[in-house]
């Protein structure tokens, strides 16, 4: 596979080596070998089945919760494995958050969507709870329209309002990555856009991760692209991997180029 | 018979709507029925004496606090096991023997007869374990009773909370036992209270298994250890035993009125309190 554009003296934040992913029986990743930097936004594309999810749930170890799956091969975060046996995956899963496709907020108020993760890991202090609340909701823009209703339920918002609520309370625990599965695919254009101005904003502090199903935003906010695709096995392989102006112009696999020019997918 | 989708239709509707209305217009009747007869009964003194010559006098302050008392002790015993339960089975097994096991008897037991459960506390906490006709032989049979729907209820309602919700609380690196009490629970409350609430209401409109387990005296109660007499035994003596229609009638109206008002006050503090995110 194409790293092209690699700089060596760039750190990984994240890094797969020969990951193999297995669902019972199914195989459903070979051997995937990438390396994630900071502080940029990275795309993961290809046509529908090829394992962009399960590849993005390897990175906060979500896999994990469903039975019967085998991972092999390893992933370090900050040169760290996150499958060591000695691992807390609560740690884990609190530096690597996820926004998932459609918004999930919980049944609660706007507030304690936000501060329960904070709780989780020890804050009591309810100025600090407070302050979390208010810095997490100015983040992604929505302070202003939901400070005086804090304690109304999430649920009465509308659907792109929850989806960057559901960003405000990832962001909330302090996370270092932030994955985000086709997070606006349920979205209308507005809020699309808007989510993406805020995953620019992120991507200067944290490393995020989008799994996208259209070209245009990969194109519009990724800095790296990978390029997903099953193999004649019909297992998922990672195609093609580089900085995402180079990979759309001039694809280096034939594969990509078919895909990104749409005679497939 | 040959006719036209519009027609089936039409039949179809008109016969909904009369069962509905047929059903209201019952249900309508027997309450009218028991509010008119019964409430000119009800005032200061029915509520506050205890009931004179067999209940051909005074009022029903006993038997009032006999169902409030077994309710009580009821509920407070059936809804931590059975919420417990519950939960042991939605979230910290697989399937297995033991939890079909566990579920199957759920299942059965909660449609067996309610003197069935009456036998039971008869022979076991009236006579075995010697606490005699009491609120405490009372409340525990009626615990036995409501459990299995608390279990019931409650796990469908833990089983129905998406697993989004689940999925997201462990993306915050959330624990297993942060996720269910935090997120699971009171995403799940609603479902849960419904099936209190129902429990309260069998509890209340209990007759055979009370009246074997905790007698029906008629004086008040000065500890849970005493006899007594809830307000649905009351009223089916009194009916029964031909003593007075007028305050059978009284009793029944005053029993509605607790129930609805047990509803209404049991969602509101729902409302209020836990289920904020509805
Ligand atoms: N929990 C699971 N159990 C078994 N197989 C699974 C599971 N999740 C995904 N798969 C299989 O793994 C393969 C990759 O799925 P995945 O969801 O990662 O694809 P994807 O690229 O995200 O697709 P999409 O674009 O449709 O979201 C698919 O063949 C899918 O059927
Ligand atoms: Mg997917």
């Amino acid at each position: 596979m194409s790293e092209s554009g690699l700089k060596p003296q760039m750190k990984y934040k994240i890094e797969t080596k020969a990951v193999n992913l297995h669902y019972g029986s199914f195989h459903a990743l070979k051997d995937v070998t990438m390396g994630i930097r900071d502080c940029s936004i990275t795309a993961i594309i290809g046509p529908s089945g090829c394992g962009k999810s399960s590849l993005l749930r390897l990175f906060n170890r979500t896999n994990d919760l469903i039975p019967g799956v085998k991972i092999g091969g390893d992933i370090l975060l900050d040169g760290d494995s996150i499958y060591d046996k000695s691992k807390d995956i609560s740690v884990i899963r609190k530096r690597v958050g996820m926004v998932f496709q459609k918004p999930n907020v919980f049944p609660m108020s706007i507030y304690d969507n936000i501060i329960i993760g904070p709780k989780h890991h020890g804050v009591k202090n309810r100025s600090k709870l407070e302050e979390i609340s208010e810095s997490c909701l100015k983040q992604v823009a929505l302070w202003d329209e939901v400070k005086d209703i804090l304690k109304k339920s999430a649920l009465d918002l509308p659907a792109g309002q929850q989806q960057r609520l559901c960003i405000a309370r990832a962001l909330a625990v302090e996370p270092e990555v932030i994955l985000m599965d086709e997070s606006c695919s349920a979205l209308d254009p507005e809020s699309t856009m808007k989510i993406e101005e805020l995953m620019a904003n992120l991507a200067q502090k944290y490393s995020i991760i989008i799994v996208t199903h259209s070209m245009e935003q990969a194109v519009r906010v990724s800095d790296w692209s990978a390029f997903m695709m099953i193999n004649e096995d019909k297992i998922g392989t990672l195609v093609e991997y580089s900085e995402t102006t180079k990979m759309f112009q001039n694809p280096k696999d034939q594969r990509t180029e078919d895909y990104i020019t749409g005679r497939f997918g | 018979m040959n006719l036209t989708a519009q027609t089936r239709e039409k039949i179809a509707k008109t016969f909904i709507w009369a069962a509905a209305v047929l059903v209201l217009a019952v249900l309508t009747a027997i309450i009218a029925d028991i509010l008119i007869k019964g409430l000119p009964v009800i005032n200061f003194s029915f509520l506050t004496e205890i009931p004179r010559s067999m209940g051909r006098a005074g009022g029903v302050a006993s038997p009032i606090v006999g169902t409030v008392l077994i309710t009580l002790l009821a509920v407070t015993i059936a809804v931590p096991f059975g919420i417990g339960t519950a939960l042991y089975l939605a979230e910290y097994t697989k399937d297995g023997i033991i939890t079909r096991l566990i579920r199957f008897s759920a299942e059965s037991l909660a449609g067996i007869p309610s003197i069935v459960y009456g036998l039971f506390g008869f022979i076991f906490f009236v006579i075995y374990l010697g606490l005699g006709w009491s609120i405490l032989s009372g409340g525990l049979t009626l615990a036995f009773m409501i459990l299995p729907t608390i279990i019931r209820t409650a796990e469908e309602a833990i089983r129905s909370v998406p697993l989004s919700f689940r999925e997201a609380s462990y993306s915050l690196g959330a624990t297993k036992t942060q996720t269910i009490f935090k997120v699971v629970f009171p995403s799940a409350i609603r479902g849960i209270t419904n099936g209190i609430i129902l429990s309260v209401g069998r509890c209340i409109a209990e007759t055979a298994a009370v009246m074997l387990t905790a007698g029906s005296a008629l004086q008040l109660p000065s500890s849970i250890l005493d006899p007594t007499r809830t307000m649905a035994v009351h009223f089916y003596i009194l009916a029964v035993e031909g003593i007075s229609a007028e305050n059978a009638y009284g009793t029944a109206a005053l029993l509605i009125i607790l129930i609805f008002l047990i509803n209404v006050v049991a969602n509101m503090l729902v409302n209020r309190f836990v289920a904020k995110g509805r």
